[in-house]
């Protein structure tokens, strides 16, 4: 039920109960239930809408900044991570493999805001030992979502 | 001048629902749920072989029945699914949609006179197939109250002496209909008995919701009088490619074999490389999609439900089929007068046979949020016509 449940709601999380649970085949109060059990236990981390913010004219900067560091006696990364992730401005920290440590995305109104965080605050942590800026220029797919384009349904309308 | 035209072909009825389709494309803000296709693009991994075989310039003819590759993987997908196995060298052709095969089983199978038994209502083309193959269509009506199964005592009235097919269309479009393993057992027992042979479209089998689809030749005595058919268009969501295949007894198939080879040549090249894909690593796609369908046919008949429209619970393909007699119109009048005042466009069931008649097809191949905003149209529409009452 738990993963019938989530894979609905991955692709679309603004249905209502009621139509989850007719959808599903089950009653409303078990859907309900399981939601808010998993939400109780962070299986369901957060319902987050995807915005072409360019068709609304705001200007946004996103980048995505690989950082090398050295991991804290006694905590590994999770110490470094959590200095990191705690600044509001950035929207996600990855551990990665391979040539360098963390993914972070970052998002600022200008160019310089992300330099200036970059420089000022990332860069200046003790355990940072360098970094490398990715300025992302289009946006095409997020969160499995095309961005840029919008389906239109082009089937023959009648077909027997 | 002489008539340049063939009889036959003059008196064949072009399909019912080109008014409908005229007056839908013509209005703006039309929704329609009368497609009998799959909403889902081509699953990518699918496309880009093809892409890919284009690319190699892997662009030529294959042999007449089917990429041997592909007629492997055939073989092992029917085995795999529904306990069949055919020869790939002599018991399988890849055809232009299963609606090719339909026609060649018929053309190489009856003669002047031949009576071909089709259950209605049922897809369009079979009657017609039957007719230009020279053979005597001889309809079977199927009743709601059957859940539009085909009973053996059905099946057992119509046979007479000249009855040498039977045309097997489950899943069913368009009522949804699925014939269970025990149904089959029951009309299995009849065939055999006549001696007859059956055409067994399987188009919609990968799409059923209560148990997994049994096919008629996996039933002991039916093998060697079945001619299994089947194909890409609904399970892989590959309408536009243009693939089916048939299997069958080595005796039929080879000589519709014939027909298809100075017809057709072979079926399209870069959609044979593609289907291999589907059926190699395309089940989970399958099962994907399966479960998305079945949602929106819950949602559809939980909608019937809250307005009281009645309507049997379909367990297979993509469409439902509410009953509206309630209403004192005709399956034509209910559906124009549904597309005027609300602008939705269902299926008449008349479209499928005059036993459609009370009855309309609509299509789950359409996303939640269309089937939302369709279903609150025939509520409103459904609502008034009662008022009026």
């Amino acid at each position: 039920m738990r993963e019938k449940i989530l894979t609905f709601i991955e692709k679309n999380s603004r249905i209502d109960l009621k139509e989850l649970a007719i959808v599903l085949g089950v009653d409303e109060v078990t859907v309900m239930n399981e939601l808010e059990k998993m939400e109780a236990e962070h299986v369901i981390c957060g319902y987050h809408t995807i915005i072409d913010w360019d068709k609304v004219g705001i200007d946004k900067v996103t980048a995505m900044i690989e950082v090398r560091v050295t991991p804290q006696r006694g905590m590994g990364f999770d110490k470094v991570a959590e200095r990191i992730y705690n600044y509001p401005e950035v929207n996600s920290v990855y551990l990665i493999s391979g040539g360098f440590d963390f993914m972070v995305t970052l998002e600022g109104k200008t160019l310089r805001d992300v330099a200036q965080f970059v420089s000022d605050k990332l860069s200046a942590l003790d355990s940072v030992l360098s970094t490398k800026t990715n300025f992302i220029l289009k946006k095409y797919k997020d969160h499995g979502t095309v961005i840029a384009e919008q389906t239109k349904d082009e089937r023959i309308q009648m077909i027997p | 001048m002489r008539d340049p035209l063939n009889k036959t072909i003059v008196n064949i009825q072009p399909s019912g629902i080109r008014k409908f389709f005229d007056i839908v494309s013509e209005m703006e803000d039309a929704l329609s749920l009368g497609v009998g296709e799959p909403d889902f693009d081509t699953p990518w991994h699918i496309r880009d072989e093809g892409i890919y075989s284009l690319e190699k310039g892997k662009t030529h003819y294959t042999s007449n029945s089917g990429l041997k590759e592909l007629k492997v993987e055939i073989d092992r997908y029917l085995t795999r699914r529904y306990g069949l196995s055919y020869d790939p060298d002599a018991e399988i052709i890849v055809t232009v949609g299963g609606s090719e095969a339909i026609d060649i089983a018929m053309r190489a199978m009856l003669d002047p006179g031949d009576e071909v038994l089709i259950p209605q209502p049922s897809y369009v083309s079979y009657l017609p197939c039957a007719v230009l193959a020279n053979g005597t269509p001889v309809v079977i009506e199927l009743k709601a109250e059957n859940q539009f199964r085909l009973t053996a005592e059905e099946l057992e009235a119509a046979i007479t002496p000249k009855t040498k097919l039977l045309v097997l269309p489950f899943p069913n479009n368009p009522t949804g209909g699925v014939m269970e393993k025990k149904d089959l057992e029951a009309i299995a027992e009849v065939i055999i008995r006549h001696d007859l042979f059956v055409l067994s479209d399987e188009i919609y089998s990968e799409l059923t919701y209560l148990e997994n689809h049994v096919s008629i030749a996996s039933i002991p005595g039916m093998r060697e009088r079945t001619l299994v058919i089947n194909g890409f268009s609904k399970s892989y969501a590959m309408t536009g490619w243009r693939l089916g295949y048939v299997c069958g007894p080595e005796v039929i198939i080879q000589q519709m074999l014939k027909i298809h080879q100075y017809a057709i040549m072979c079926a399209p090249s870069t959609s044979q490389f593609a289907a291999v894909a589907a059926l190699k690593n395309g089940d989970a796609d399958v099962a994907g999609m399966r479960e998305e369908y079945n949602g929106r046919r819950r949602y559809l008949l939980h909608r019937f439900e809250e307005m009281g429209l009645s309507c049997f619970e379909p367990f297979g393909a993509f469409y439902v089929f509410p009953c509206i007699q309630e209403f004192g119109m005709t399956s034509e009048e209910f559906a124009t007068e549904l597309l005027k005042e609300q602008k939705l466009a269902v299926v008449p069931g008349t479209a499928f046979g005059a036993c459609g008649e009370g009855f309309i097809r609509i299509s789950y191949a359409y996303s939640l949020k269309n089937l939302k905003t369709a279903m609150d149209r025939m509520e409103t529409f459904v609502t008034e016509l009662r008022k009026r009452k």
